[in-house]
C-alpha cells in the first residue's frame, strides 16, 4: 500500500504549478488594470472619486485575501452566481491586487516632481496630455522595481485560492501528500516550485532597481 | 499707443495670512524689457506667477495678451500659448531629449506636425546656440545648457511674452553669463519680457524699466536712473547691498 514518490506526483505538481502561474497572471492583468484606475482616481481633481477610490482601497486592504476568496466562492453562489473556482479565485485576486497597486503606483505617480506637472502645464499641454506625455513615462521608471516586487507577493498569495478548492501547487501538494504521506519531501518539493517561479521576479526587481539608480534615463531612450 | 501686453492693475494676493502682494500695479508694453528686483519675500516671483495664473490672485485685476487673467471665463490654455516661461529650476522634461523638450508642446499643444515641429526646434535651437546638443538628455548638460533648452522650449511655442523666474539663480557667474547672453539677445529681437532677477546689472543695462518691490508693493520704478539715484532709503540700501 505504500507508494513512493513517482514521476505521476511530481506532474501533478507540476501541474499545479501551471495554474499557479495562470492564476498569477491573470491577478496581475486583471489587478493591475483596475489598478491603473484606482491610481487615476486618487489623484483625479474630482473630489467623489477620490473619495470613493480611498475607501475601495481602505476596504480591500483591511480584507483579508481569504475572506475575499470565500465571498468570491461561497458568497456569491448563495446569490445564484455559480463560478468556476478559477474565476472565483481570478475575480478575488484582482480586486486584492488592484488595491494594493493602485496605492504604489499613485505614490509613484505623486513621486514625479511637481515642478513637472507645472512646466507641462506653462506649455499649454491639456491635463491628460500632461499626464501622458509628461508624468507617466516619469513614473513608470519609478514604479518598474517596487511593481516587479510586488508580482513575486502576487504569485505567493495565489495559495490562498486551495480554499476555494482551485487546485494551485500548494492545494496539489495536499493532495499528494495526502496519498504518500511523506509532507517533508513534498511541501519541500512544492517550497522548491514557488522558489523557482519567485526568484526570476525578485532577480529581475533588483536588476531593474540598480539600473535605475545608474543609469535613470536607458529606459526612455529605448 | 498700443494696449499694454501685460497690465496689473492693484493685485492683492495672500497665502493664508501672509499678505505677499498689496496692491501692486504695472505694465508692460509691447516690446519691452521690464524686471522685477527686490529681496527675498518681497513678492515678485508671485507676482510673476500671477500672470500665468500658476497663482490665482485675490483681488484686482490682471490683463495679458488681451486675456483677462483674473476672471472665471479665462482659457488657460490660450493663455499659456501666449506666455512662455522659464523657471530658476530649469524644468526640463528627464525622459525626453533636448529635441524632443522642444517639440513635444508645437506638437501637443499647437497641433504642429513633425517636420513643422523639427523645423521650430531647429531653429530655436540655433537660437540658443545649442544645435549639437538636440540629442542629449537633460542630465547630460551642463545648468547653462539646460536652462537655455528651457528657454528654447518655451521659444518654440512662439509666445507673445516671456516670463523668467530668477533663471540664473541657481548657475555659477560663468554659466550665468552664457544664459543672460541669450536673453539679451531676446530682448534686441524685440521680445517682451518680464524678468524677477537679481543681476543688477543685466537690469540696469538690458531692461527698458525696472521695478523695485518692497513689502509686496511696487516700490520704486523706473529706468536706468533710478539705480544711480534711488529715490527711497529701502532702494538705497538694497542696491547698497547687491553691488
Amino acid at each position: 500500500m505504500n507508494v513512493a514518490f513517482n514521476a505521476n506526483h511530481l506532474q501533478f505538481l507540476l501541474q499545479g504549478a501551471g495554474w499557479t502561474l495562470l492564476l498569477s497572471v491573470i491577478a496581475f492583468a486583471g489587478g493591475g488594470l483596475v489598478g491603473f484606475v484606482v491610481a487615476l482616481c486618487r489623484i483625479s481633481p474630482i473630489k467623489a472619486l477620490r473619495w470613493a477610490s480611498l475607501g475601495y482601497v481602505q476596504l480591500v486592504q483591511g480584507t483579508p485575501l481569504l475572506i475575499l476568496m470565500f465571498l468570491a466562492y461561497f458568497g456569491l453562489s448563495i446569490l445564484g452566481f455559480s463560478l468556476p473556482a478559477l474565476v472565483a479565485a481570478g475575480i478575488s485576486m484582482t480586486i486584492y491586487v488592484s488595491a494594493y497597486i493602485g496605492e504604489i503606483w499613485r505614490g509613484c505617480i505623486q513621486a514625479v516632481p511637481r515642478t513637472q506637472w507645472e512646466a507641462a502645464e506653462c506649455l499649454a499641454l491639456s491635463r491628460v496630455q500632461r499626464m501622458a506625455l509628461v508624468v507617466l513615462p516619469q513614473a513608470l521608471r519609478i514604479a518598474t522595481p517596487p511593481t516587479v516586487g510586488f508580482m513575486v507577493q502576487i504569485v505567493k498569495n495565489t495559495s490562498l485560492a486551495s480554499v476555494v478548492g482551485f487546485i494551485e501547487l500548494a492545494r496539489a501538494g495536499q493532495v499528494v501528500n495526502n496519498s504518500l504521506f511523506e509532507p517533508f519531501l513534498v511541501y519541500m518539493l512544492v517550497a522548491g516550485l514557488y522558489f523557482l517561479l519567485c526568484f526570476p521576479l525578485s532577480w529581475w526587481s533588483r536588476k531593474l532597481e540598480r539600473r535605475l539608480v545608474v543609469a535613470p534615463r536607458l529606459e526612455a531612450a529605448a | 499707443m498700443t494696449a499694454p501686453v501685460v497690465r496689473l492693475d492693484n493685485v492683492h494676493k495672500s497665502f493664508g495670512a501672509l499678505k505677499v502682494l498689496d496692491g501692486v500695479s504695472f505694465e508692460v508694453g509691447k516690446g519691452e524689457v521690464t524686471a522685477i528686483i527686490g529681496r527675498s519675500g518681497s513678492g515678485k516671483s508671485t507676482a510673476l506667477r500671477c500672470i500665468d495664473r500658476l497663482e490665482k490672485i485675490d483681488q484686482g485685476r490682471i490683463t495679458v495678451c488681451g486675456h483677462q487673467v483674473s476672471e472665471p471665463g479665462l482659457d488657460l490654455r490660450q493663455l499659456r500659448r501666449d506666455v512662455g516661461i522659464v523657471f530658476q529650476s530649469y524644468n526640463l522634461f528627464p525622459h525626453l531629449t533636448a529635441a524632443e523638450n522642444i517639440a513635444l508642446a508645437p506638437r501637443h499643444a499647437k497641433g504642429r506636425t513633425r517636420a513643422e515641429a523639427k523645423e521650430i526646434t531647429e531653429r530655436v535651437l540655433a537660437q540658443v546656440g545649442l544645435s549639437d546638443k538636440a540629442a542629449c538628455y537633460p542630465e547630460q548638460l551642463s545648468g547653462g545648457q539646460q536652462q537655455r533648452v528651457a528657454i528654447a522650449r518655451s521659444l518654440a511655442m512662439e509666445p507673445q511674452v516671456m516670463l523668467f523666474d530668477e533663471v540664473t539663480s541657481a548657475l555659477d557667474p560663468q554659466l550665468t553669463g552664457e544664459v543672460l547672453k541669450v536673453m539679451a539677445d531676446l530682448a534686441a529681437g524685440g521680445m517682451t519680457m518680464v524678468l524677477v532677477t537679481h543681476e543688477m546689472a543685466f537690469a540696469r543695462n538690458v531692461a527698458d524699466t525696472t521695478i523695485y518691490m518692497h513689502g509686496g508693493r511696487v516700490w520704486e520704478q523706473g529706468g536706468r536712473e533710478m539705480f544711480d539715484r534711488p529715490q527711497t532709503a529701502e532702494l538705497q540700501q538694497f542696491l547698497g547691498n547687491g553691488l
